[in-house]
């Protein structure tokens, strides 16, 4: 019988300790097929950030490092530096790039260090249960904005995209969605372009993907897909921030 | 042939790493340690190596951190509140047992201080360069030529026991010029690290750089082990000694503050009084030993140092306390001078006779 569906060979063959509901099974299945389909496994670092994907460096069947809480930029500039033939790749979440490694993404960036982030973004503090995140969004109810959060009181989410996008060592960027099957092929697209310009040595590669996070955002797996839809899109819109070769 | 060239203390560091292999640093800059990093702009790019001006320190170590996980020689050097911001990462490497070399071309503090030569960090460097259990070889040149020595022995140190090295320096080093013989440095080893993050090329099982483990039993187990080794690395304490073979006043210090004990000790013994030097080398490990056995002949010590007295803990543990432990220190960037320190040897030695 001919195997139509299988697991990716750049994803370990163990369970992972993600929540029922949360979206991080799929991006990682996406990483993971686009290193299998670009041939890269074997010449690939990752870097694991702290926060929920603190452990990816269990689940990707390539070179992992652990980087200290925001450093994922620094450590993945290290391990390019040394060593530029590795495809290197951080897999970070909002409050590890956006909150304590702002300073490291930003300037990766501008180094047009040539590294590819995969950026998942939930609006919210996951490993720690349920904080608010920089990309927290105004009215958004969180263990520590109790009453919506109040961009009076605690500022603005970050738009990362919209950010990086200025920057001129920024090769592409782009926001996906993985609420969708048709959001999900489209990220898996966007996944490959971001490394296949790091292999074209084009400079930093950053793809944004809006995820859920059903435990702390307190809603049933699918209603959690519809809040992210209805409520995350609507703030941080899909599409291409930043493309180098287009404009 | 010995080829001497004169060189500050911060360039002849930056001569030595490159001499030792390091085509990896990541740096920020911070007075009084700035050529070091102004040295590897200018010629690592003709070695084929990175220099790499960080946005921060804690960008600068975390770049360190990625490149020793990718199995090269790496380094970054600082000065004492940018060696603060480092602690972070110092303390991952330590959980990762990797690999590099970090300079503190020391200044007065706590907070901003000064830029004047200081020796305050020495706590911090020998106790608590970051959070958890763990230690760092910690190597403190007295003069030029040291300081390109010391800094080929770090790196082989470094990789020899997967730990961080530190030089610990100060700003008056950093900055003096001094003739210095380069031909020392081509001492690079070739420490096989099969650990190293490469990619696996498909022949091998993947490599992991981690600190995470959440099993309490675990990470207790791991702790022990790295200890096991660390009492291994005890064996590389040693100390430099003057006059001390009949010496019954012994000063201790360390870096520039030996220098200066060198020139009271020559005037004590002109005056009759048996003075000799102890200058730890390796600040971590501690020369407990060679201190103890000093204590057997010796009537009082007398550490000198520029701080509120850091060291003296480490000489009073040495010797258990058996002899009186006199401090002669300047802090916040002031350096003891030859006479002060030629009072306090003979104090120590009066207090003795009476």
């Amino acid at each position: 019988m001919e195997i139509v569906f299988q697991r990716p060979k750049a994803l370990s063959d163990v369970s992972s300790h993600y929540c029922p509901g949360c979206t991080h099974g799929i991006i990682h299945r996406l990483v993971a097929e686009v290193l299998d389909e670009l041939d890269l496994t074997g010449k690939t670092v990752g870097v694991a950030p702290v926060g929920c994907a603190v452990l990816a460096y269990n689940y990707f069947e390539c070179d992992m490092a652990q980087a200290a809480h925001g450093r994922a930029p620094a450590v993945a500039t290290g391990l390019k530096r040394a060593n530029p033939a590795n495809i290197v790749f951080t897999y970070q979440g909002d409050g590890d790039l956006a909150a304590i490694g702002t300073a490291e993404t930003i300037h990766a960036a501008a180094r047009g260090e040539n590294i590819t982030i995969i950026f998942v973004n939930n609006a919210i503090y996951g490993m720690t249960g349920g904080q608010m995140a920089p990309t927290t969004i105004p009215g958004q109810i969180t263990q520590t904005s109790p009453y919506g959060r109040d961009p009076k009181y605690a500022g603005f989410p970050l738009k990362v995209c919209e950010t990086l996008s200025t920057i001129d060592g920024t090769a592409y960027a782009e926001r996906v969605s993985v609420d969708s099957v048709k959001n999900v092929i489209n990220a898996k697209k966007a996944i490959k372009k971001a490394f296949e310009y790091q292999i074209a040595g084009k400079g930093f590669t950053i793809v944004e993907v809006l995820s859920t996070c059903s435990t702390n955002w307190g809603l049933e797996p699918v209603e959690a897909l519809t809040w992210l839809r209805e409520n995350l899109i609507p703030y941080y819109p899909l599409g291409v921030y930043k493309d180098k070769e287009v404009f | 042939m010995a080829e001497k060239v004169l060189m500050k203390g911060n360039e002849a560091i930056a001569e030595a790493a490159i001499m030792a292999g390091c085509r990896h640093f990541f740096g920020y800059p911070i007075t009084p340690q700035t050529e070091v990093a102004a040295y590897m702009a200018k010629r690592m790019p003709k070695m084929g190596g990175t220099y790499l001006q960080a946005e921060s320190e804690i960008a600068a170590i975390n770049m360190v951190y990625g490149a020793s996980s990718a199995g090269v020689r790496a380094m970054t050097s600082s000065s004492s509140p940018g060696i603060s911001l480092k602690s972070e990462g110092l303390s991952y490497m330590a959980g990762s047992d990797l690999p590099a070399v970090l300079v503190n071309i020391q200044r007065g503090g706590p907070g901003l201080g000064g830029i004047r030569p200081s020796q305050s960090d020495y706590f911090q460097a020998t106790r608590s360069s970051g959070h958890g259990d763990f230690h760092m070889i910690v190597l403190a040149p007295n003069n030029v030529q040291e300081m390109f020595d010391l800094t080929v022995e770090a790196f082989e140190l470094a990789d020899q026991y997967r730990m961080t090295a530190m030089i610990l320096g100060d700003g008056m080093l950093g900055q003096v010029m001094e003739p210095v013989d380069i031909s020392r440095g081509e001492a690079a080893s070739n420490v096989t690290k099969d650990w190293a993050l490469t990619g696996t090329k498909g022949q091998r099982k993947r490599n992991v750089i981690n600190s995470l483990y959440l099993e309490a039993e675990e990470l207790e187990m791991l702790n022990l082990k790295r200890f096991e080794k660390y009492a291994d690395v005890e064996k590389i304490a040693r100390t430099d000694n003057y006059l001390t073979e009949d010496a019954e006043v012994i000063i201790v210090a360390y870096g520039i503050c030996a220098r200066i004990a060198r020139n009271a000790i020559n005037e004590a013994r002109k005056k009759g009084i048996k003075a000799g030097l102890i200058r730890p080398v390796t600040l971590w490990p501690f020369p407990k030993n060679q201190l103890k056995t000093a204590a057997e002949k010796a009537k009082a010590f007398v550490v000198v140092e520029m701080s509120m007295g850091q060291m003296i803990q480490d000489v009073e543990l040495s010797i258990r306390c058996s002899r009186p432990v006199h401090l002669c220190s300047r802090t916040g960037g002031m350096v003891p001078t030859p006479e002060a320190v030629l009072e306090a040897i003979e104090n120590a030695a009066q207090a003795e006779r009476s």
